[in-house]
């Protein structure tokens, strides 16, 4: 179980840590860093190169947001496999949907209530 | 002021400026990264066996913690606290799913001014949308290739 837990944490700090490369080196701003991520995810899923990935790692690689663009391919492929060409356009959002409509939902919410930043 | 400092060449005014500039932190800003970044997917993880220890299937159990941890993201960002961790872990906060929600929230916040709908509503996803725009269209893409291949062997 630790040992379990010792891999989440390496696979999750150094994926993060990939990123802290990219901002010192590049001054690549959050938004591009994380769309460079999930393009990344996506690709590496594509290969087969991100699953293996998460089995050894589990939330360590779900949880970056690499782990969307797994989730988005992991989803649209199985569901080709299941139902064929629709599957192409509607199982990559299936299988975000629930976490797409949290963001949304609680990110309303939670900018709702915030009070805004005295400067 | 120092006379002398002003009647400096360029180059050892650079060599002046090098070796006053405080070295660049990059250890430590890794190490952050590495730490932070690995404790949030570490609550993903408990999260996760929590809700699979409750009979949930692996992939529920593993979508409920991401909805938590979205949920975490956006309230730390509103209570202010998120972008006080971000100072210190920089891409461990930016590259969880936890930096995902927060970019929603804190864009949200900056344009609630400019009302809710143009402003919280249209604005929210500045941040955020081109990681969707960018995800579903190469996972489209992606899949487009996937069925052609499949269907020729």
């Amino acid at each position: 179980m630790l040992m379990e837990y010792l891999k989440v944490f390496l696979v999750g700090g150094v994926i993060c840590s990939i990123g802290q490369i990219l901002i010192d080196r590049t001054k690549l701003t959050p938004a591009r860093i994380m769309v460079v991520f999930v393009l990344m995810g996506a690709i590496l899923t594509a290969f087969g190169l991100y699953k293996p990935l998460v089995e050894f790692g589990g939330a360590g690689a779900t949880v970056p947001i690499s782990g969307f663009g797994y989730t988005l391919v992991a989803g649209v492929i199985e569901e080709i496999d299941k139902i064929g060409f629709l599957g192409i356009f509607s199982g990559g959002v299936k299988a975000t949907a629930s976490g797409i409509a949290a963001a949304i939902v609680f990110g309303y919410f939670a900018a709702l209530v915030a009070k805004p930043k005295l400067k | 002021m120092d006379f002398e400092k002003l009647s400096m060449t360029n180059e050892d005014y650079i060599n002046y400026v090098q070796q006053k500039s405080k070295k660049s932190p990059i250890f430590k800003n890794l190490a952050l990264a590495f730490l932070v970044g690995g404790l949030f997917c570490i609550l993903g993880q408990a999260l996760t066996d929590i809700f699979e220890y409750f009979n949930y299937e692996k992939k529920v159990a593993s979508t409920i913690a991401t909805i938590i941890l979205v949920f975490l993201g956006a309230f730390l960002t509103s209570i202010n606290v998120y972008s006080k961790l971000g100072k210190y872990a920089g891409a461990g906060s930016i590259v969880p799913i936890t930096g995902f929600s927060n970019s929603i929230v804190a864009t949200a916040i900056e344009y609630k001014s400019e009302g809710y709908i143009l402003g919280l509503g249209a604005n929210m996803f500045k941040v955020a949308g081109p990681v969707i725009v960018y995800g579903i269209t190469s996972s489209v893409v992606i899949g487009f290739f996937y069925w052609l291949i499949k269907l020729f062997i």
